[in-house]
This record gives C-alpha cells, sequence and structure tokens, in this order.
C-alpha cells in the first residue's frame, strides 16, 4: 500500500508534459497580451476600453470550439465503447463552461463600459451565447443524476452530440440575424482591424487556446490519478477482506476457498 | 456612447482581466486541493496500515 500511495503521490505531481504546457502557455498568454497592450494601436471607436476584445472574443471562440471538441471526443466514445473517450468529453466540456462564464463576464463589462448597459436582451449574439452557456450548465446535474458509470458515460456523451450540433446551428442563425449593437469580428475583412491589431487578437487566440489545452490536461492528469487511487483502495479492501477468510481453518464441507471468499460477501 | 478616456476605461479593463485571472486561479486551485487531499488520504491510510502491521 505504502508503495501505491507513493506511485500515486508521484503521479499526482505535474508531469514533464504538464509542466512544459503549461510554461508555454503563460509564455503564449505574456506574448499575446504584451502584443495587444503595447503593440495595438488604441482603437479611434472606443478608446481604451477595446482592450478587453482580446481577452473576450478569444475565450467566447475557445468555449464554443471546446464545446464541439467535447461534441466529437463523445462520438468516439459512442463509436468505440471507450470510456477515456468520455472522460476527455467531459473534461473538454468542464473546462469550456469555465470558460464561457469568464466570456460571459468579461462581456459584460465590456457592455457596461461601451453600451452603458451589463447585458442587451435585443442583442442575438448576447441571448444565443447564454443559451448555449445554459445549455452545457445542464450537462453536469444530467451526468452526475445517473449512478450507473456506464449508463452516465452513454447519456453524457449523447447529450454532448447534441448539444454540440445545436453550437454551429446557432452561430450561423446568429449571422444570419440583424445585430443590434454587438459587432461582428470575423467577417471576410477581419473586422476592419490593422496588422499589428489582427497579430495581436491572433497571439491571444492562441494564447488562450493553448491554455484551455493545458487546463484540460491537468484535470484529465487530476482524474487519472483519482481513478487509480480509487481502483487501488478497492483492491486492498478486497485483498484485507480475503486474506482472514483464506487464513481461518476450512470447514469440512467447503468445497474451494474461492467459493468460500465469494460467499463470504 | 462616446468613447471613455483612458482613465475612466483601466478599472473595466482591469475588472475584465481580474475575472479571467480570479476564474482560472480558482479552477487550478480546485484541481489541486482535491489532489491534495487524495495524497493527505493516502497517507493516512499508510499511517494506518504501519500501525496495525507494528508488534
Amino acid at each position: 500500500m505504502r508503495v501505491a500511495s507513493r506511485l500515486i503521490a508521484a503521479q499526482s505531481r505535474p508531469t514533464r508534459g504538464l509542466r512544459s504546457l503549461a510554461l508555454l502557455s503563460a509564455a503564449a498568454l505574456g506574448a499575446g497580451y504584451g502584443l495587444a497592450f503595447f503593440s495595438a494601436p488604441i482603437e479611434a471607436d472606443q478608446g481604451f476600453v477595446q482592450k478587453i476584445f482580446y481577452l473576450h472574443v478569444p475565450l467566447a471562440i475557445t468555449t464554443l470550439v471546446g464545446f464541439v471538441a467535447g461534441g466529437l471526443l463523445a462520438a468516439q466514445h459512442l463509436r468505440t465503447g471507450d470510456r477515456r473517450w468520455d472522460v476527455r468529453s467531459y473534461v473538454a466540456i468542464h473546462v469550456s463552461t469555465v470558460f464561457a462564464v469568464a466570456a460571459l463576464g468579461t462581456g459584460s463589462i465590456w457592455a457596461r463600459a461601451s453600451w452603458g448597459h451589463w447585458w442587451v436582451w435585443q442583442e442575438p449574439t448576447l441571448v444565443s451565447f447564454l443559451i448555449v452557456f445554459l445549455l452545457y450548465a445542464c450537462y453536469q446535474p444530467l451526468r452526475f443524476a445517473i449512478v450507473d458509470p456506464e449508463r452516465q458515460a452513454r447519456y453524457a456523451s449523447v447529450f454532448a452530440i447534441v448539444a454540440a450540433a445545436f453550437v454551429p446551428v446557432n452561430f450561423v442563425a446568429v449571422r444570419m440575424a440583424q445585430s443590434f449593437t454587438h459587432p461582428r469580428v470575423l467577417t471576410d475583412t477581419g473586422g476592419s482591424m490593422p496588422g499589428s491589431m489582427r497579430l495581436a487578437f491572433v497571439a491571444c487566440l492562441g494564447a488562450i487556446g493553448l491554455l484551455h489545452v493545458t487546463l484540460c490536461r491537468l484535470e484529465l492528469d487530476a482524474k487519472r490519478v483519482r481513478m487509480r487511487a480509487r481502483r487501488m483502495a478497492m483492491e486492498s479492501e478486497r485483498a484485507a477482506f480475503a486474506a482472514p477468510a483464506a487464513a481461518a481453518p476450512a470447514p469440512p464441507s467447503a468445497a474451494a476457498p474461492g467459493v468460500l471468499v465469494a460467499g463470504g460477501r | 456612447m462616446p468613447a471613455l478616456g483612458l482613465h475612466a476605461a483601466w478599472p473595466y479593463v482591469a475588472a475584465a482581466y481580474v475575472v479571467f485571472l480570479v476564474l482560472v486561479v480558482a479552477y487550478v486551485a480546485i484541481v489541486a486541493s482535491k489532489i491534495t487531499r487524495l495524497e493527505r488520504r493516502l497517507d493516512g491510510r499508510d499511517a494506518g496500515h504501519g500501525a496495525a502491521g507494528r508488534p
């Protein structure tokens, strides 16, 4: 047991892959936001408050991509039956939900600074993002309401696929709707951004994407350690239960030790 | 609405970045605390096993 727990303790420390990924995302975030604050020009229309754009838009894009990725991973789970895909799908959706909260929070602050309102219900972009967020907010309660792990994974995968299909449909519908106040960024003209602004935006988008991947990796590693610990605890309990039964003198009518242990449960 | 000046705009910009930072730090702290709790539980198990094994 001592060896097992040392093994788990060693595994719970950040692995080399995770550590280098974390360092890479920290460097990318530093470079991206360095460009956003010190190289990209101050926008003429909104002024300094437009710097929120470099955080809010990459967060929103990464969130939606993460939700779609969660659906694709869930489809892979249903196709192969391998539980690892379900765990990956769960983690992608979990991290994306956290990013969605950040996108809603930063967007609301930006709206207050530029439009004078924390929220505009007439704006389809805002309301559709909120609907997508609320849809995914149901994912965890639905998942953990099911006790049987097999059924839990299967139902969660179906939900993830349906919800992921909803994301691009929603995106297209919003594009087709008339914008009220929210600007459109991903247009043919690139939202009319000058070169240095576009470079800073792409760098920030890459950095936020990398951070998403790092957080997914962190949670996956933590989950792996927890699962292994649970398995080991169950095995040690089983061994502790089986040991006295094996040590006890067998009654004359006992057929085999295995039968005795099974009957003892 | 007219554009805010640097003086009026920076609290909003700072608030947006702080919201994001707090969320990420809270997320990492929750994951780390779960791992620490697991380690502590395993250490406790080790100590229990050691005490039980001692004459």
